[in-house]
């Protein structure tokens, strides 16, 4: 269910799941809610990858953009 | 046991040292790090295993922290090197993304690339292979491809600049070992780049078995993993990969199926 985000909230997609966060939030703002060291984890946005950690602090989020957010794993 | 400590063991080095796109390694046992029990576990593995290049997956973070997968808070990265795969991918635009993401953590532009078929057998889509190794060459990665043990495929990711080539011994976690050793040793003879055999290795004579073929290295991770006891099978790995390796240099004995006896036929008595 989707539920219209308030004026001062917006709806977003984080890791395929649909996040609210406060407006005028920067990706910096949304690493710190969710207690992640931006240095251990890559970003893409829309589909684009943000290799500029410092512009994190900058960057300011918009309604419905796909943000992923991946790390390295055990693998093979 | 003194008199033990009087025998010191020869030791001959690797006339050739192990070397990938210009790097020397110190191991030609290349290790995964899933499927483990736990994340102590993993690493007295690969402690264990002597390996210095240790892959890695990208994945989503768990943003419910569910899961202790960080990787990078078991792994220290001066230590090992971080060799990231693109498994789980099933078409080039997908391994190309990952590998990018892979790079953009910054510690290198290599990549084990693998651009899976099939699920059931997990065998290589050696066309999409192909083109997203022409992609990330062209991007500037250090591709090493994971295919299957065509002979073409493989020359044709060598012209596609790939830096080393990694055919299967068997299907990815089957555990049979080395179904094609003709084949192999076929590939390692007519490429330049470094041939890795990755996936299918079992146990221990497996990996000797492999490594008297004549390759560069072997990359394993459910050999190891899914063993009863991770650590003593990584040890058992480290030693047949430097056995097989020995015994690829020693150079066999030819086979013959009659006889020869090793002691001396004359001096019999009542002869």
């Amino acid at each position: 269910m989707v539920i219209a985000a308030t004026p001062d909230e917006l709806a977003l997609i984080v890791n395929g799941a649909e996040r609210r966060i406060p407006a005028g939030w920067t990706l910096a703002d949304l690493l710190a809610s969710l207690a992640l060291d931006a240095r251990t984890v890559v970003i893409e946005r829309n589909g684009i990858i943000l290799r500029d950690r410092a512009s994190f602090a900058k960057l300011e989020l918009a309604a419905d953009d796909s943000i992923e957010i991946v790390h390295f794993v055990g693998g093979g | 046991m003194a008199h033990a400590d009087l025998i010191s063991p020869i030791t001959l080095s690797d006339p050739q040292p192990f070397t990938i796109a210009g790097r020397e390694f110190r191991s030609r046992l290349m290790v995964g790090t899933g499927k483990y029990a736990s994340n102590a576990q993993m690493i007295e593995a690969i402690e264990a295993s002597g390996a210095e290049v240790v892959t890695v997956a990208v994945r989503r973070v768990d943003l419910d922290r569910s899961r202790d997968e960080a990787i990078l808070h078991h792994l220290d990265p001066d230590q090992y090197f971080l060799l990231a795969n693109t498994a789980g991918c099933f078409n080039a635009t997908d391994a190309i993304r990952y590998a990018r993401l892979a790079r953009a953590a910054g510690f290198n532009e290599w990549v084990k690339l693998e651009v899976i078929g099939d699920q059931q057998t997990l065998l290589p889509d050696t066309a999409g292979l192909l083109e997203a190794t022409k992609t990330l060459v062209e991007e500037g990665f250090k591709v090493l491809a994971y295919t299957n043990e065509d002979l073409i495929t493989a020359l044709r990711l060598e012209d596609a600049g790939a830096v080393a080539v990694m055919p299967l011994a068997s299907p990815i976690g089957s555990g049979l070992g080395m179904l094609n050793p003709y084949a192999i040793r076929t590939i390692k003879q007519r490429l330049s780049v470094p041939v890795i055999v990755d996936a299918g290795v079992g146990t221990a004579s497996d990996a000797c078995i492999v490594m008297e073929q004549g390759v560069d290295g072997i990359l394993m991770n459910t050999g190891i993993a899914a063993a009863k006891e991770p650590v003593r099978m990584a040890m058992a790995m480290r030693a047949a990969v430097e056995s097989g390796r020995n015994a690829y240099l020693a150079g066999r004995m030819p086979k013959r199926e009659v006889a020869v006896p090793s002691s001396p036929t004359a001096g019999m008595l009542g002869s």
